[in-house]
């Protein structure tokens, strides 16, 4: 077991490193960088102001070395300063991950509490319209684009309730009222199409489940012992569900671009778009790797768990 | 008798009192009601967030917007008339008689918000960075102040700027929004402390900044002008995506957006607040212009040029665009209603500007057919923004269309797209300009020859219009400037085409109605010092 | 005695002289079974012929302009209404579906079979080879997909075959994990080990051997796959990232003035969703009964 997990942690080192070679690769090669970004604009522009703001933010070093100083300063978890507001970048991002983390959660908690049951009464009830409701209420959901109903949302709200809620983010504990009452629509938003996923996951494990053998025996045997089966039957099933429920939350963390535009929230997403608009390397960078970490993250806490549960896996 | 006498002169007396005061009445409730109110928080919407803090080097006007408040100036536009210049610190002046020395009196009373004085070793710091920035300073506008020999501060009261040639703008040019005045002391510290620190002599202090977030400032107690700011506060709510921000005015969660908005959402503004809100409009000091790189074959040939503009119907383009896009008049190279404003009669006297559209595009057609290049087709590059690039965009190729050249448009995101334009890539382009102070100086400099204006994406090269713009700029007397930028005019836009006017930009501000004391000026970087405004109740 | 004889019998016995061809059978039959998935079919077959009939079906040119009728609610001139051009809202939407199958077909097309591709060459090579091919797949996972979408677009420009390029890039590693896995258990088949040992090349087993034992799940990750495509360009188009204007496509038309007008032209708004919806799910329902009928065991992440 221990191997087992050693080989796993020891993988996630070159995927890290190769995310970071590709980040850094990737916003060099696209056209333009900040200083023209931010000098262009002006009556006054020329190579002077250009060459001395490059120098300035250390752009005009080799690129290796460029590289190189941005990893050991990654490895000792100095995440540098933002090219464009010469803030700390760590600051910046802590700013975003509160928003970001509980959209994140409360999308979690819309999902799970939508998909479970849903998934596992459509399994139960397979082939009968309470299953076909299910599904398609689960394929809409990942059918609609979730900017899409978030801005339906804000037609009805506005069209309806002549009401719309608060632009401003406050935290949850300094207003819970007015922090609820913004992010409960993004939120449903984007949890109702993480429940589709989760929801269609869910059906098709516990049918999988289902079908052995020991429960078909059980189910012949009565109604008694039919729901002591159902409860193992979902313990089974639940290992998928975890996966894409983890995986889905990885996601979400810095993925709700569009979500965070049209809800106009100060998350990861909408920090993600505006410094690859602006070229603000060192931030692209480090939201990178801090996406691509988490994601990594979870992606071996689930090897672990799949480890622990089936040896076979191990020896692989 | 004598009593008798007495009641009907008192009661006369009480008539013509009574009179009196019910006809002053109107007068004295209105006089009230304008009164200016002390109190209130002012909450704006700003759709960009500032960079640094530093007013030197930035060039958005989201730096200008939450931080402008804090920061005196020498010299500032006068927030009632946008074409006069008053002084902020500035209590006087004196121009010597042959326009090289201009002398500054300083007002006595301005402190820093940590209480030091402002005097004039301030102003010379603060100027010296702008014009002389040293090494490792960006100082962006510097180029503005080429003119300028030295400034000096012989006493704590008096600075001195002497200049190498007479320059008609220079006045104005010191009203710059941008020339913040900082504290000596701190710029000899360091000199790029105000890129993340703020401190001021400004009406507002500043308090905090949660960055993506919002700004808040507070009434400085020491303000010198007594009396104001009338405001406690201030708060500037980042919001980028329009939509949003629209729905924030329109829930009266913020009182106004300072840049300005599209035609439709004053309209759905003022349905949903409608006597709450109020809406001031002007002609902006933006505009979208048409670069041809004249590198390009057939675009150095002046006759092509000549028929892309002339194919414009700039007057119905006016009138339904200004409907869905933040453009509206037809102007040439200044906006309308200022000092040097293209007159009517110059006006209709540039191709495109014709009203009979027919007969210009004949001649467009005609022209295309004399150069060799009917059935001409290119790719226009656009930049990537919504508004107002989208409907020009759109309504540039539609039009083009109508003359038998087909064009198909190339979106380039905003980043790459100064590269772009910067290396002589492109056929035709989108090139647009904003000026932060109406001055002929300002506008004009972008169409100076390549090797002077490196900003000038049609690559030409015209010593004629170069001499004309020295012209102007050192032309003391405003009726013979006027004649030189005429000139420059006629050659820019008719004779050689080197740039395609489209549309003047349209400042759209719906406001709530509780908003007073702010009066709209054509650039939404003057103006935003907040020390004349108040809230109604 | 009742006999209840299956419909699909009884009509072949009402019409023994000329018996129904087999792939009209098959699909019925799958009608039968899969009545949601039928349902999604029939869709995706109405949405390729109104595509292809786009000119004769649509009432306006996409890119003609009408000032005069700007922002007109859905009129019997107009069935959908206008935009903030005066371009016929029904029209654009018609033309639109021509782009989200050319973007939705030609990236999962492209996407899924490299992604077949690297799936199968991984696990038949094995070892090192596929411990690298493993590792690089985790990476552009990992990688955020907009990002990479971010930095194609700014790197090649907007416009159709770039957006292609953009959504096929992440869809690549997705399907070579999944078809890896099924991949794996071909490769432990007594046959390919014949094979080997009988002479046959690598490209030979890979196309002729490995390959078509994982039709299965190539088809099924293929038509989830144009579904994603045509989530993903609307949007990246909503973005500004995507199409560019005055093309017609879906996502694009939510951009700008769809949001900015949603108060007072909700048409602009609703439509195109409802179109984008309407799409993926006619996808979603296909995919799910094609992976019920060739291999309900695939877990399609």
């Amino acid at each position: 077991m221990h191997r087992y997990m050693l080989r796993r942690l020891l993988l996630m080192l070159p995927t890290l490193l190769g995310v970071a070679v590709l980040v850094f690769l990737l916003m060099r090669v696209v056209p333009g960088d900040i200083v023209e970004m931010r000098f262009a604009e002006g009556q006054f522009f020329n190579a002077e102001l250009v060459a001395k703001e490059r120098a300035r933010l250390g752009l005009d070093r080799p690129l290796w070395r460029q590289f190189l100083d941005w990893l050991w300063g990654m490895v000792r978890l100095d995440f540098g300063l933002s090219m464009w507001s010469g803030n700390p970048i760590a600051h910046e991002i802590a700013l975003r991950l509160q928003l970001s983390l509980q959209l994140a959660l409360m999308a979690t908690v819309v999902a799970v509490l939508l998909a479970i049951p849903l998934g596992t009464l459509a399994a139960l009830r397979q082939d009968t319209w309470v299953d076909y409701v299910a599904r398609v209420f689960a394929i809409a959901g990942l059918a609609m684009p979730s900017f899409w109903l978030g801005i339906v949302m804000f037609i009805i709200l506005l069209a309806v309730f002549h009401w719309i809620p608060p632009m401003v983010f406050t935290p949850l504990w300094e207003n819970p009222w007015q922090n609820l009452a913004q992010m409960i629509w993004p939120a449903l938003a984007v949890g109702y199409r993480f429940s589709a996923v989760a929801m269609r996951m869910t059906r098709s494990a516990m049918l999988e489940v289902l079908r052995e053998d020991y429960i078909r025996t059980a189910r012949a045997k009565g109604l008694w012992q039919r729901l002591i089966v159902k409860r193992h039957a979902l313990k089974n099933a639940l290992l998928p569900v975890l996966t894409v429920i983890g995986l889905e939350f990885a996601f979400l963390l810095g993925g709700l671009v569009v979500t965070e535009q049209v809800f106009n929230l100060n998350g990861l997403g909408l920090l993600f778009v505006q410094s690859v608009a602006r070229r603000d390397y060192t931030l692209v960078q480090a939201l990178v790797l801090l996406v691509a970490f988490v994601y990594i993250l979870v992606n071996f806490c689930v090897d672990l768990l799949y480890g622990w549960l089936d040896p076979r896996l191990r020896y692989q | 008798m004598q009593l008798g006498h007495n009641r009907w002169c008192q009661g006369w007396l009480l008539a013509l009192a009574l009179g009196v005061v019910v006809l002053m009445a109107p007068g004295l409730f209105v006089l009230a009601q304008e009164q200016p109110r002390s109190g209130g928080e002012l909450i704006m919407a700003v759709p960009s967030e500032p960079p640094s803090y530093d007013g030197h080097r930035e060039e958005t006007f989201g730096l200008i917007h939450p931080i402008a408040p804090f920061y005196s100036l020498l010299l500032r536009v006068d927030p009632n008339d946008y074409t006069k210049v008053v002084g902020d610190v500035a209590e006087r002046w004196t121009v010597a008689d042959d326009q090289l020395s201009y002398t500054f009196t300083l007002r006595k009373g301005v402190t820093f918000h940590d209480g030091s004085p402002v005097t004039a070793k301030d102003v010379k710091a603060s100027y010296d960075k702008i014009i002389f920035p040293p090494a490792g300073v960006v100082s962006d506008r510097q180029g503005q102040y080429t003119v300028v020999e030295a400034v000096e501060a012989p006493d704590d009261d008096t600075v001195r700027f002497r200049l190498k040639w007479p320059s008609a703008s220079f006045l104005l040019s010191l009203a710059s929004p941008w020339n913040f005045i900082y504290k000596a002391d701190m710029l000899a510290k360091d000199m790029h402390w105000y890129e993340q620190n703020i401190m001021g002599s400004g009406p507002f202090v500043f308090v905090e900044h949660v960055r993506g977030s919002h700004l808040v400032g507070k009434r400085n107690p020491n303000y010198w002008d007594k009396g104001k700011p009338y405001l406690d506060g201030y708060r500037a709510l980042f919001i980028t995506d329009t939509a949003a921000r629209v729905a924030t005015l329109k829930g009266e969660r913020a009182h106004i957006e300072f840049r300005g908005l599209a035609p439709k959402q004053r309209d759905e503004i003022v349905k949903a607040l409608g006597a709450k809100a109020t809406v001031q409009e002007s002609p902006w000091d933006c505009i979208l212009m048409v670069t041809m790189n004249h590198e390009k074959k057939p675009f150095g040939d002046p006759r092509v040029r000549r028929a892309l503009t002339l194919a414009l119907d700039r007057y119905e383009g006016s009138r339904v665009l200004s409907q869905i896009a933040i453009v509206k008049e037809v102007a040439g190279v200044q906006v309308p209603g200022t000092p040097y404003a293209t007159p009517p009669e110059a006006l209709a006297g540039l191709a495109g500007y014709g009203t009979n559209i027919e007969a210009s595009r004949q001649e467009a057609r005609r022209l295309l057919k004399e150069a060799g290049v009917e059935g001409l087709s290119f790719t226009f590059k656009n930049r990537g923004i919504p508004m107002p690039y989208e409907p020009l965009g759109i309504w540039l190729i539609d039009q083009w269309r109508k003359i038998g050249v087909n064009v198909n448009q190339e979106v380039i995101e905003a980043a790459a797209y100064y590269k772009v334009l910067r290396a002589g890539e492109h056929d035709v382009a989108m090139d647009f300009q904003c000026g932060y102070i109406v001055d002929p100086d300002l506008d004009l400099y972008k169409f100076l020859s390549v090797d002077r204006n490196p900003s000038n994406y049609s690559r030409y090269s015209d010593r004629v219009l170069d001499e004309l713009y020295d012209k102007q700029s050192r032309a003391i007397n405003p009726e013979e400037r006027k004649q030189y930028i005429r000139q420059f005019e006629k050659r820019l836009l008719d004779e050689e085409a080197h740039y395609i006017m489209t549309l003047q930009w349209q400042r759209i501000i719906p406001h709530s109605a509780k908003v007073k004391g702010w009066k709209i000026t054509p650039s939404h970087y003057l103006n935003q010092q907040l020390d004349t405004v108040w809230l109604a109740e | 005695m009742m006999q209840t004889r299956p419909p699909i019998a009884a009509v072949e016995q009402a019409s023994r002289a000329r018996p129904l061809p087999r792939w009209l059978r098959g699909g019925l039959r799958f009608a039968r079974r899969w009545p949601l998935g039928a349902v999604g079919a029939a869709i995706i077959v109405v949405m390729i012929l109104v595509a292809i009939a786009a000119p004769l079906v649509a009432p306006y040119h996409p890119l003609e302009t009408d000032f005069a009728a700007q922002f007109s609610p859905p009129t019997l001139a107009h069935w959908l209404g206008t935009d903030a051009f005066g371009r016929d809202l029904l029209s654009r939407l018609i033309y639109g579906s021509r782009t989200a199958l050319l973007v939705g077909f030609v990236s999962a097309f492209v996407g899924a079979t490299l992604g077949a591709l690297i799936g199968v060459a991984s696990a038949y090579f094995g070892g090192r080879i596929d411990l690298l091919m493993q590792r690089l797949v985790d990476l552009f996972l990992a990688f955020p997909i907009i990002i990479l979408a971010l930095a194609v677009v700014s790197i090649l420009g907007t416009g159709v075959s770039n957006v292609i390029m953009a959504i096929t890039v992440p869809m690549i590693p997705n399907c070579a994990r999944v078809v890896r896995a099924s991949a794996l258990a071909v490769r432990q088949m007594p046959y390919v080990d014949a094979a080997r040992a009988a002479g046959y090349g690598h490209g030979r087993i890979i196309f002729r051997h490995m390959l078509p034992n994982v039709m299965a799940p190539y088809l099924i990750m293929l038509t989830a796959y144009v579904g994603q495509a045509i989530l993903l360009e609307a949007s990246l188009s909503f973005l500004g990232l995507g199409v560019a204007e005055p093309t017609a496509a879906w996502g694009l038309m939510l951009r700008g003035a769809a949001v900015e007008f949603a108060e007072t032209a909700p048409w602009l708004a609703i439509f195109p969703g409802l179109a984008i919806s309407l799409g993926v799910f006619a996808f979603n329902l296909f995919g799910d009964a094609l992976r019920d009928a060739l291999d309900p065991k695939l877990r399609v992440l």
